[in-house]
């Protein structure tokens, strides 16, 4: 697939292209916007925001706490010990590790959620330039539609405009 | 953020990594030595047998389990505090978060491995993991040493998680500006990271859920080592305040070796300008709440005991004021709370020397109370045909320098191989108010309602 993109030195400079080439008729999913540290203050943040990662999170903690439930209740049943005059099925102790579990089941999904929504780990070579990591913020599109339009788009801030075949 | 502040930055940061000074061979060989000590003293131990350690009765738990308590105290200096700044959304926080965390998660090794040097036998420290086996034998769990395997591997993934979460950006960033086998390293490392928006949001949406998921799991971790004694019938152990006094314990260690972590980064690696003095302003006032709150964990321990006067739990008491552990005691005493109040108190001698002298106190004063809530209790127990000494051999005092070596050792590898400040963090944390013009911001507006 070719993608055209340009390099701005500011965010406010990638935010007005982007807003340029929403004006020229391309859509949120089309546009990408690269940049080696998050600038919140922009509307190009804010598309992607989501709960999905917390309601993930949530469904973690409670794999992770029927888990423990059923390895502390299941192990005490299966190997029924006498301990100190407690019950076969201790709920005071198993509680400390029905809680950890719980926990754990909500970092894990957490971590492999966010690798998932992300696209990590990633080796299709996607839309992307080094002179990023040098403060660079890059706005691209992939070029299907009017290409004199996007560049047009592109070269609002009078950036370098650059194509590349990437995916 | 200027450009030049961006570049400058990267530069400073990225430097250990890409340029290596005849310091780091000399460091690294003078703690490699000081590991392979106690990696030998480990080895005698082990073909000799445990009997080579001071342990008798009635005191078999005393270095190896002080060291265990005291370093996954020293843990809660990363993961809790950097979670709590995260959360409070700190700015000051920015080039202190990944120093912290470092620590957490080599001090959680360190501490961890202790259970099973006690062990005597460490090669049969699986049978402590929950798995079926033709032995039929589960764990058991009512028993405290078992929420231990659990809190501890919980916090231990947590905490490796939320420190490589965020250096995943700045490995993309290493991969960037090298070539060669480095290219590759932290190209493999990055996981192909880009950053894209979407993986910015996401990226930082994981931290806040991290965070809040860490803070109850570290409190837990030490709540928990505190139950392994205050689940046993011992004289002042089996107290309703081990709990919130371990806790309060492990964190003021805690921001006490992040103290002198930071104090060496910012000397050896010439972090000056980004580590600055109000950073450890800020840490040392926490140190000295720390040290208040310690000190009155220990007096409301202290008057109950006294007060109660019971036989058993007096004998104890008194062992420590004025027995054969009372010199330990008043260290102990004079490097928590003395001295960090002296120092601490004074806007003027809450320099970064001061700040580290008196975190030093902290960390020799939290390494005794570790031992003398173990050893004293144990060596007093409820009649007198039960009373004994301990004295440390070498192997023992070894093991516990080695540790110190450990963690230099880890720590200063770490620093050289990974951004030891979160960079990216650092730049957001440097840029100005960034505001859109209004007109564009309610074109965006408009147009992402139409054309979403």
């Amino acid at each position: 697939m070719t993608c055209m993109y340009g390099l701005y030195d500011h965010p406010a400079a990638a935010q007005r292209v982007y807003t340029q080439l929403k004006r020229a008729g391309l859509k949120d999913g089309d546009i990408t916007v690269i940049s080696a540290e998050p600038f919140e203050a922009f509307g190009f943040s804010h598309r992607d925001h989501s709960l999905i990662l917390f309601r993930l999170a949530l469904l973690g903690g409670i794999l992770g706490f029927l888990t423990g439930v059923g390895l502390t209740v299941g192990t005490e049943r299966a190997w029924p010990l006498v301990t100190g005059g407690m019950p076969i099925v201790a709920w005071w102790p198993n509680l400390i590790v029905i809680f950890e579990m719980t926990m754990l089941g909500a970092i894990l999904t957490t971590v492999v959620s966010l690798l998932v929504t992300g696209k990590l780990p990633s080796r299709k070579r996607s839309l992307y330039d080094v002179a990023v990591s040098d403060g660079k913020i890059l706005v691209g599109v992939p070029v299907t539609g009017d290409a004199e339009a996007i560049r047009k788009a592109l070269d609002f801030e009078a950036a370098a405009i650059k194509s590349a075949e990437f995916g | 953020m200027s450009k030049v502040t961006a570049e400058k930055m990267t530069e400073d940061l990225l430097r250990p990594l890409l340029k290596t000074s005849w310091h780091f061979y000399v460091l690294v060989v003078i703690l490699g030595g000081i590991v392979s000590l106690g990696v030998g003293a480990f080895a005698y131990q082990v073909n000799q047998g445990i009997g080579v350690w001071g342990l008798n009765w009635p005191v078999f738990w005393a270095f190896d389990i002080t060291n265990f308590v005291f370093w996954i105290g020293i843990s809660h200096a990363g993961t809790l505090i950097s979670a709590i700044l995260r959360l409070v959304n700190a700015g000051w926080r920015r080039p202190v978060t990944r120093c912290a965390e470092v620590i957490t998660a080599f001090a959680l090794m360190i501490g961890a491995s202790f259970p099973i040097v006690h062990l005597g036998r460490p090669w049969l420290f699986f049978w402590l993991a929950p798995y079926p086996t033709e032995r039929e034998i589960w764990p058991n769990f009512r028993s405290p040493l078992v929420w231990d395997f659990f809190a501890i591997s919980t916090y231990l993934t947590g905490s490796v998680l939320f420190l490589y979460l965020p250096t995943i950006p700045d490995f993309a960033l290493v991969r960037d500006k090298t070539t060669g086998w480095r290219h590759t390293v932290y190209g493999a490392l990055a996981l192909g990271w880009s950053g894209t928006t979407k993986q910015w949001h996401r990226l930082e949406t994981a931290m806040q859920i991290m965070a809040i998921a860490i803070i109850p799991v570290a409190v837990s971790v030490h709540t928990i080592v505190s139950f392994d004694f205050s689940m046993a019938p011992v004289p002042m152990w089996h107290s309703t305040i081990f709990g919130p006094y371990f806790v309060a314990g492990a964190i003021f260690s805690g921001i006490a070796a992040l103290i002198i972590a930071m104090a060496a980064l910012r000397k050896f690696l010439g972090l000056e300008l980004y580590l600055h003095p109000v950073h450890f302003e800020n840490l040392a006032k926490l140190l000295l709440m720390m040290s208040l709150l310690w000190g009155y964990f220990v007096f409301n321990e202290r008057l109950t005991t006294w007060y109660g006067n019971g036989p058993s739990e007096i004998g104890v008491f008194w062992a420590t004021q004025r027995g054969p552990y009372a010199p330990l005691f008043w260290t102990m005493v004079i490097c928590n709370f003395v001295l960090p109040l002296c120092i601490l108190s004074f806007k003027k001698l809450r320099t970064i020397t001061g700040c580290v002298i008196a975190s030093i106190g902290v960390v020799i004063g939290m390494w005794l109370e570790r031992f003398l809530i173990i050893v004293p209790a144990l060596s007093h127990k409820f009649l007198p045909y039960a009373y004994g000494n301990y004295r440390p051999r070498a192997p023992e005092i070894l093991l516990l320098i080695a540790t110190f070596g450990a963690m230099g050792l880890l720590y200063t590898l770490f620093s050289k191989f990974v951004p030891i400040i979160s960079i990216w963090e650092l730049k957001v944390g440097e840029q100005p108010e960034l505001t859109e013009p209004r007109e564009t911001r309610d074109e965006a507006a408009t147009l992402w309602r139409t054309h979403p």
